[in-house]
């Protein structure tokens, strides 16, 4: 018999009934919970006269809505939507007697920043929420994976889900990333070669020797945009980098248990006679600096190249795809790369807002200054930790002095829910996850980057090759 | 989830094919809490003439009197028939939320766009395909007579007219029999919690961390 995959495993341990018509029930062991996709859940639990199956299982904090500028209640939130969410968030969890990271708590954050920095999330876990960059917990070897508001209830009244399995996929990059790459690189050039639709229907496992070498908060970089290769899952095996990354965070396990646990996580990696459906090899040394120049995240580039021109296109639909993204965009096929001017730059999303992101971030900007042409910098790390280990690293003050704005934990622009958001005609460095129009606003122009890549855009006034910044 | 088994109701016409999610119910109205209260907002850019926006008192906006739903004939309709490829669009559960909130108990056409068709099961909303001829032998008949009403008959699996013969449609077994027992996915989930019990005590000796309270 073969061996097993990752998944496999996660999925057998998993499975509390298996359907005839090919359904199973899973059980799910983490529910993390955010203000927007939840008010409908636990109405539908009130209207039913139903309990939650289990109140440990889930944690809830606010980000989607929250301002940025410093608030103390939610009566501060200007946005009447947004302050009705924030504060429902707050009645349900109390009334339900679920924990939340709520306003003024250190804790709060990015629903996936703040999951694993707790340890709320520990390898072999399948975990949930309704929001679609769930893949980003995969990093610690889970099963993770975004649902709609009908399944968040779902598992909130019956701690499991009605799933089908999925097929097997690896990518592996092998060999060493050269200097100025990093894993928002990485899995930029890995969305790239697959498509954003060459993930559906898999779980996928990152691999490889340049996957092992990033740090846990790199490989939460790649399985975040595991969703923008249509993959609803992404996951990446236990090793040291694992067991160390957990170890000693506040949900995670203790003493005794802290040693069944390890033992029993380090099995949690792909069997070496394991069957993937599919398997696609990279090579570290194919991949530079990126930059997204569409409305796509795989209309993307290497910042030493110039953008692609459409006729060379053979593909159709992909043809008209692109001509419609330049004309969005405003740019020009064949342009080079490092022509194009921001207007402003976001540093922060649940791909890049972690400790390491800004500590790139800020050794790129450190004795620079944010070009004039530049209208904005927004700096808005994933969660209140992460906020107060960079202000104890005084990344903040290095952000100020270059003439960036330091911000408090939210989603911000990444989605403009809140009011950080893009003028129209204007363009991004973003370390966020999605450039569809109008994700930052209405008409803005996204284009995805690395920290060091938006922070070296902001000093230039336009991108530049991180490997060469000295001489922009 | 309430059991659909019979329902006898007034029918509304919707003379329109491929009607999107959007238009069923427009993106403003997703940033509410509620899965209720969207009927209001139900067609919202056919049924008003101003632009319509979340938390507003939707009785003092001017009405657009010619849309089938504000016509007089069709008030506490609960039946709406229309036309190919209903609810195309986006995935939103808010679609089916606002029909439901409005009173309707089913909606006939001649193809449903797949996400909403699921989306209404989960939602106890029947949606029923019937044939392009038949959709249109209906709409004939709602308009040739005030007040037309239909009896769908979930068990039998038949719209019945007033008069003339009744007309077959097909559905999932397993989709009829949640609808008829008034079986939502998590009703039926719910039967089996015992084997969740049970699977629940083998994992919290294994793993007895993952069911740490906090
Ligand atoms: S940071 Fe952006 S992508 Fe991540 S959870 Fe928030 S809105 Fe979604």
């Amino acid at each position: 018999m073969a061996g097993k995959t990752l998944y496999d495993k996660l999925w057998e341990a998993h499975l509390v009934t298996q359907r005839e018509d090919g359904s199973a029930l899973i059980y799910i062991d983490r529910q993390i919970i955010h203000e927007v996709t939840s008010p409908q859940a636990f109405e539908g639990l009130r209207l039913a006269g139903r309990q939650p199956w289990r109140t440990s299982a889930s944690v809830a904090t606010i980000d989607h809505n929250v301002p940025t500028t410093p608030f103390k209640s939610a009566a501060d939130i200007a946005d009447d939507t947004s302050r009705i969410q924030v504060q429902t968030l707050q009645d349900n969890t109390r009334e339900f007697g679920i924990t939340e990271f709520g306003i003024g708590d250190v804790r709060q954050g990015i629903v996936h920043v703040m999951a694993p920095e707790q340890g709320a999330v520990v390898p072999g876990m399948t975990v949930v929420c309704g929001d679609s960059h769930t893949s980003t917990n995969g990093a610690l070897a889970c099963l993770a994976h975004g649902i709609g508001t009908s399944e968040v209830e779902h598992v909130l009244a019956t701690q499991t889900l009605v799933a089908k399995k999925m097929n097997n996929m690896r990518v592996s990059v092998e060999g060493e990333l050269g200097a100025g790459v990093t894993a928002k690189d990485v899995v930029l050039h890995i969305i790239g070669v697959i498509g954003t639709a060459g993930g559906t229907g898999y779980a996928l496992e990152f691999a490889g020797s340049a996957m092992r070498s990033l740090s846990m908060e790199g490989r939460m970089t790649v399985c975040n945009m595991a969703i923008e290769a249509g993959a609803r899952a992404g996951m990446v095996a236990v090793d040291d980098v694992t067991i160390d990354y957990v170890k000693g965070r506040p949900f995670a396990p203790q003493g005794a248990d802290w040693d069944k646990a390890e033992a029993y996580w380090r099995t949690l990696v792909s069997d070496a006679d394991a069957r993937f459906d599919e398997e696609v090899n990279i090579d570290a040394a194919d991949i530079k600096p990126q930059v997204s120049w569409g409305t796509s995240p795989e209309m993307v580039v290497p910042v030493d190249a110039n953008l692609p021109d459409p006729a060379a296109e053979s593909d159709e639909v992909k043809r008209s795809g692109m001509t419609r993204a330049y004309e969005y965009m405003g740019l020009t096929p064949g342009m080079p790369v490092t022509d194009i001017k921001v207007d402003r730059v976001f540093i922060g999303s649940c791909t890049n807002s972690r400790i390491e992101d800004l500590r790139a971030a800020a050794e790129v900007a450190k004795g620079r200054q944010k070009a004039g042409s530049v209208k904005q910098v927004l700096v808005v790390p994933g969660s209140g930790l992460v906020k107060q280990q960079a202000e104890k690293e005084g990344l903040d003050k290095v952000f100020v002095e270059a003439g960036f704005e330091w911000r408090e934990p939210g989603c911000s622009m990444c989605l403009a829910m809140n009011p950080d958001r893009l003028e129209a005609g204007e363009h991004c460095a973003s370390t966020s996850n999605r450039n569809f129009e109008g994700r930052q606003g209405n008409g803005g122009r996204t284009h995805l980057v690395s920290p060091a890549m938006a922070a070296a855009a902001a000093v230039a006034g336009h991108f530049v090759d991180i490997r060469e910044l000295d001489q922009a | 989830m309430e059991k659909f088994v019979r329902h006898d109701g007034l029918v509304a016409p919707l003379d329109r094919a491929n009607v999107d999610t959007d238009q069923i119910i427009p993106k403003q109205f997703l940033k509410s809490i509620k899965r209720t209260g969207f009927g209001p907002n139900l067609f919202d850019e056919w049924r008003y003439l101003d632009e319509g926006s979340p938390g507003q008192d939707n009785s003092v906006r001017p009405v657009n009197k010619d849309f089938v739903l504000n016509l007089p004939a069709f008030q506490g309709a609960s039946v709406l028939i229309t036309r190919r490829n209903f609810g195309c669009g986006s995935s939103r559960e808010h679609a089916p939320w606002a029909l439901m909130d409005f009173g309707f108990k089913a909606i006939i056409a001649p193809s449903f766009a797949d996400i909403f068709y699921n989306n209404c099961f989960k939602n106890g909303l029947l949606p029923i395909v019937l044939s392009e001829d038949n959709v249109e032998a209906l709409f004939q008949a709602v308009n040739g007579k005030e007040g037309y009403r239909l009896t769908i008959d979930l068990e039998g699996q038949q719209v019945i007219p007033e008069s003339g013969a009744a007309l077959p449609f097909e559905i999932d077994e397993f989709r009829k029999h949640c609808l008829l027992n008034g079986l939502d996915e998590i009703g039926l989930t719910l039967n089996e919690a015992d084997a969740i019990r049970a699977y629940e005590k083998g994992r919290m000796e294994r793993e007895p961390w993952v069911f740490a309270d906090h």
